[in-house]
């Protein structure tokens, strides 16, 4: 049973069988994700209710927050895909983590710029060193390194590794990090930044954040798909199959 | 085991007393970074008391990473790091001999002179010997955590920028411990669970880090 489960595994995450399969797999991810986004954005932005402190202002969480938690996921998704890719050798596994650090990063930075646009009707200033807006810069840094360390080893497979144990290191690090900036910031300021309760969400709030919170996995679903399907047509461009695949066209 | 540990530390000591310069280069730098800052801000004491804690830890943090090249560099390029990692004795104990060394010739250092720049930035007396003990704690976390970066890059080219993009944002939560100790120290208050928290993270980085350090050699640095 076991052996018949690792040789579909096996199968499936050869580079020409997956660059089929993910090609059928994207329209069911990207049509959800963009009628979903429409629709979260359409309730988070028109519908729902004026929170009662923050005005209208308030509405950036329905990017923000997913953004946000976009960022850790994918890192995790990374660090988890490294993690198959040096143990089991599935390249494919490599690949995946390779596509999913720019998306991350950019999740990152999206929480990053909305964070701060946030922050200046509610705090007074784009930048306040909030324990997790630091926290969301320093995951900013560790999706660089781990580009940084991809593109600048030459040999691919030992790029791969080297910078998927570097995903995994971060990876142990990032609660360490977490929690140190979090007690740093307790530590430093607590009064300078203006606290706000934070009033339990209404559900007419609630319900278009997780509507985006959702629309945002199928996209990063779809585009990491897309950004495997390239790499692996690059990577193997010197293969038959790609070759064949390019007469076609 | 332990035969090999001892010996390769000793060799690493060795080959780095034969070439002092070296050696003294990593705490010239830490001095004349912090002296830098009086310069730059304002010499006023109560300013520089302020920002001495972040100052030193800072520059502690950069003496390292500028050092770090020498953990396995040379080795690397001379070959001597293939025998090793061709050894029959554990490459961990062997990475741990050499980031071992790396402390002594580059952490401890620091450690012995931060009272110096300590005086130079106006920091309490009382706080001194907070200063010396969070950087005694601290330091070996910076060459542990630093032998993971340098392993990773060390077939990179003129991987310095990169060493330093890799490494630093792991550095953060021994700095943060590290200046908030300092800082408390200062105020005259309990510092216990700041050098409890540098002591966590050392037997962590003790512990995790030599693993991942051998891990990364066999992928980058087996030819």
């Amino acid at each position: 049973m076991i052996k018949k489960i690792w040789a579909w595994i096996q199968r499936f995450s050869s580079p020409k069988h997956f660059y089929a399969i993910s090609g059928k797999l994207i329209p069911w991810f990207a049509v959800p994700a963009f009628l979903l986004g429409i629709y979260g954005l359409y309730m988070g932005l028109f519908v729902a209710p004026t929170d009662y402190q923050q005005g209208e202002s308030y509405r950036i969480i329905f990017i923000h927050v997913p953004a946000a938690w976009m960022s850790m996921f994918i890192y995790i998704v990374m660090a988890i895909s490294a993690a198959i890719g040096l143990i089991w050798q599935i390249k494919l596994a490599d690949m995946i983590a390779a596509a999913s650090a720019p998306i991350g990063a950019w999740f990152t930075f999206l929480a990053l710029v909305t964070g701060s646009l946030w922050g200046k009707p509610m705090w007074g200033a784009y930048w306040v060193w909030d324990a997790r807006l630091t926290s969301e810069l320093i995951l900013l840094f560790l999706y660089f390194g781990y580009m940084a360390l991809q593109s600048s080893i030459e040999d691919q497979r030992t790029a791969d590794k080297a910078s998927g144990l570097l995903v995994i290191v971060g990876v142990v690090n990032i609660p360490i990090i977490h929690y140190s900036v979090e007690w740093w910031n307790t530590l430093h300021q607590g009064a300078t930044v203006a606290k706000f309760d934070k009033p339990s969400m209404h559900i007419d709030m609630l319900i278009p954040l997780l509507v985006m919170a959702l629309a945002a996995k199928l996209f990063y679903a779809a585009i990491v798909l897309m950004r495997a399907r390239n790499e692996v047509l690059y990577r193997e461009r010197n293969r038959q199959w790609v070759r064949d695949l390019v007469k076609k066209l | 085991m332990l035969k090999a540990f001892s010996h390769l530390l000793a060799r690493d000591l060795r080959l780095a007393f034969r070439s002092r310069h070296e050696l003294a280069n990593p705490l010239i730098f830490f001095v004349l970074v912090v002296s830098l800052f009086p310069l730059a801000v304002a010499p006023s004491a109560e300013l520089l008391q302020v920002m001495a804690p972040g100052v030193i830890w800072v520059s502690a943090l950069l003496s390292v990473l500028l050092s770090l090249d020498r953990l396995f560099k040379q080795d690397y390029e001379d070959g001597s790091l293939d025998q090793l990692m061709l050894s029959p004795n554990p490459l961990v104990i062997l990475v741990l001999a050499k980031v071992c060394a790396h402390w002594l010739l580059t952490g401890l250092p620091l450690v012995l002179v931060a009272p110096l720049l300590g005086m130079f930035l106006y920091v309490p007396d009382e706080a001194i010997g907070v200063l010396m003990l969070s950087l005694l704690l601290g330091t070996p976390v910076l060459s542990l955590v630093g032998a993971i970066g340098v392993s990773l890059t060390v077939a990179v080219n003129r991987g310095g920028v990169l060493l330093s993009l890799i490494v630093l944002p792991l550095y953060i939560p021994v700095l943060i411990f590290g200046a908030n100790a300092v800082d408390v120290a200062s105020d005259g208050l309990s510092v216990r669970g700041q050098l409890l928290f540098l002591g966590a993270v050392l037997a962590l980085a003790l512990s995790l880090a030599p693993l991942a350090t051998a891990v990364a050699l066999r992928i980058t640095a087996s030819r």
